[in-house]
């Protein structure tokens, strides 16, 4: 057993599988410079000296390596592609939406894109283009998977089975639960490490993951925010009996799971980091009265930010992020 | 840079008869299988929207014969001719835009997406530029491979404006990939002329700025072409790829659809017309080798009857059912 930050299990993750396996590569800006940082958040350090030839650093060409690695992907090569940045996926959407997530359908079902990518989240005091979290555009593109892990020991299933997966799988990784270290350590962060197992094991893509048990309240979060919502769930506790759902996979939801939940308290909290408008917390919302209009005893309940895009100031960005006292006043609301 | 464009082809002793038989073929296949498809369309029995590629059948039917079978083409939304020249039959690309289900995508994939993998020719990529970093990442995968393939990339004059274009081009040129970037100029990008779009006179020139060989050819020329596709692929082949091919070329018919190409100059037109691949191809075999009309108008009959016989399979095949609509998505289906 080790104990491992989130940064650590990814790559620990990923040089498992690129020793299991040698179709595997990592692609991406500034990931393995000899002497650099191992990409934005030291995921991959010093990966290049173990793995000198499948750790290409390329030019800052998102649009360019993201559609070179699902080039690779469709001959059967395994990328794994990281940006710095996930707001930077919009340069590489044309590759990841119309080619990643098509060509198998577009083919009749001859192709099989089996694609990773990477992408840090989440408003760290960097102003707007480094900031959003970018996962909600991209669950309404059938032909991708999409998970957002919030610990340590789910990074690393979590990436290993998105790698063994034949299809394109988009990981979202929160920059405040990296745990990352030396000059590319964040302030603020929130600990997010875990026991790690010796042996190999993964986390299904596919699947939610109940983290506190309660019967008053199912409160739905991923990233930070399933952080915040347990600890709003504690500070509620003598009032209130929230349950916290991990959701995990972004795409597809887990509804069996959300379900079971729902079945139990009849009230749905979904917290969420990003504007409340054309947001994943939607898309569940709507699936929730769509799927179990009889479990309901009241109306879905959004923490979300403001519509706004991500501001500077701390004091802008502590009010556009959703944090444990919001989301416990709207526990207390929703159960009142 | 200029090149003479002439309109006699020197056929050389290098060539052998039946080499030179089935380039000729191949042409016909493809201006035929057009020719029928428009007709088709303008009849109203085929679905969807069809953008035809008369006038360019040496740079498609060239490039491809200097292919190998195991060596793969990506294309674009006027990909008819490339795939016939790749080797898909004309039955499997009917059965394709008649949209039935035993076409060579399922009737998922269409005109603009028509494409069979064990052929090599990736389903066409209709977004314009968007097959450039796809072809970079195959030959990435060719090279970390050690294959001995090459990947010939269709776009036209209009994709070189595009980023995608810069980016997927750089790529290739800084690991040194076996990619040949085949523009096939027709000078013109939907209806607008290239002059307006681009200050540089060849597309050429634009392989300076990556450091790679560019060259511009006479792409009505078949064996020019096919001699240019050579040289490029061996170079590929070697380590010294990738090259840019600017092949030009002229579109006998519109844009799309029912577009009459008014936007075409007259004096440009007369000059192109009169250097018609076929026809050009055509009196230079006569010319030099003991070809008969009585042979190639046989080739015609027996090509105008395999188009005959693709349609009337088409017609009657099935179509997809219901149920497929949401088959193909994914390689391996999660549960939600």
């Amino acid at each position: 057993m080790k104990h491992h930050s989130i940064a650590e299990a990814l790559r620990e993750a990923i040089a498992e599988e690129m020793e299991r396996d040698r179709d595997v590569f990592c692609i991406g800006e500034d990931i393995g410079v000899p002497g650099g940082f191992g990409g934005a958040f030291t995921v991959t350090l010093e990966l290049e000296k173990r793995f000198p030839d499948r750790v290409l650093d390329t030019p800052i060409s998102e649009l360019g390596f993201i559609g070179a690695a699902v080039g690779a992907a469709m001959m059967g090569m395994r990328p794994i592609a990281d940006v710095q940045y996930s707001d930077f996926l919009f340069l590489a959407m044309d590759q990841i939406a119309n080619n990643a997530a098509k060509l198998r359908y577009m083919s009749g079902g001859t192709i099989k894109i089996p694609l990773v990518v990477r992408a840090p989240v989440g408003a760290t005091g960097r102003g707007s283009q480094h900031a959003q979290n970018m996962e909600r555009f991209f669950i309404g593109i059938p032909g991708l998977k999409i998970v957002a892990p919030s610990n340590a020991y789910d990074a690393k299933g979590l990436l290993k089975a998105a790698v063994r997966d034949d299809d394109p799988v988009m990981i979202f990784e929160h920059k405040l639960l990296y745990g990352s270290k030396g000059a590319r350590a964040e302030a603020g962060t929130t600990n997010a490490s875990s026991d790690i197992p010796d042996e190999d094991y993964v986390v299904p893509l596919g699947t939610a993951s109940l983290r506190r048990e309660g019967s008053d309240v199912t409160v739905l979060a991923w990233l930070l925010m399933l952080h915040e919502s347990l600890a709003a769930a504690a500070l509620v506790e003598s009032d209130l009996s929230a349950e916290v759902i991990d959701v995990r996979s972004l795409a597809p939801f887990d509804w069996n799971t959300i379900g079971d939940s729902i079945d139990k308290t009849g009230r749905v909290l979904i917290v969420e980091e990003g504007p409340i408008t054309g947001s994943v917390s939607a898309e569940l919302a709507a699936g929730i009265m769509e799927r179990f209009p009889d479990k309901l005893v009241a109306p879905v309940m959004r923490v979300a930010s403001a519509d706004v895009p991500v501001p500077f100031s701390p004091v802008l960005e502590n009010r556009y992020r959703p944090d444990r006292h919001r989301i416990a006043e709207a526990l207390c609301s929703i159960v009142s | 840079m200029d090149i003479e464009l002439t309109n006699s082809i020197e056929v050389t002793d290098d060539y052998s008869r039946t080499f030179l038989m089935d380039l000729y073929e191949k042409m016909v296949l493809c201006r035929q299988f057009e020719d029928r498809v428009k007709l088709l369309f303008l009849e109203g029995t085929m679905p969807g929207t069809i953008h035809q590629s008369q006038g360019q059948e040496a740079t498609a039917v060239g490039v491809c014969a200097a292919l190998g079978k195991d060596d793969y083409i990506t294309s674009t939304h006027r990909p008819h001719a490339h795939a016939l020249a790749k080797g898909l039959t004309a039955e499997e690309m009917m059965l394709e835009l008649f949209g039935r289900a035993t076409g060579c995508c399922k009737g998922k994939g269409g005109s603009m997406h028509i494409g069979n993998m064990d052929k090599g020719m990736v389903p066409a990529i209709a977004i314009v530029g968007g097959g450039i970093p796809l072809a970079t990442g195959m030959a990435l995968s060719f090279k970390m491979r050690q294959r001995d393939q090459v990947v010939a990339c269709f776009f036209g004059e209009g994709a070189t404006n595009e980023g995608a274009f810069h980016e997927g081009v750089n790529l290739a040129s800084i690991w040194s990939l076996p990619v040949i970037f085949v523009c096939e100029n027709n000078l013109y990008g939907a209806s607008t002329v290239i002059s307006k779009t681009t200050r540089v006179p060849r597309v050429s020139q634009r392989a300076a700025s990556y450091g790679i060989r560019g060259e511009t050819i006479d792409g009505n020329n078949v064996l020019k072409v096919y001699e240019a596709t050579h040289r490029a692929a061996e170079e590929c082949r070697n380590g010294q790829g990738p090259v840019l091919l600017e092949l030009l070329t002229y579109r006998r018919v519109g844009h799309s659809r029912r577009d009459p190409a008014h936007y075409q100059d007259k004096s440009e037109q007369a000059f192109w017309f009169a250097r018609d691949p076929i026809e050009m191809f055509k009196n230079s075999i006569f010319s030099s080798r003991d070809i008969t009309a009585a042979e190639l108008a046989a080739i015609d009959a027996r090509v105008a009857q395999t188009i005959e016989d693709a349609i009337s399979v088409a017609r009657e095949a099935p179509f997809p059912t219901e149920d497929d609509l949401t088959q193909d998505v994914f390689s391996m289906e999660l549960k939600s």
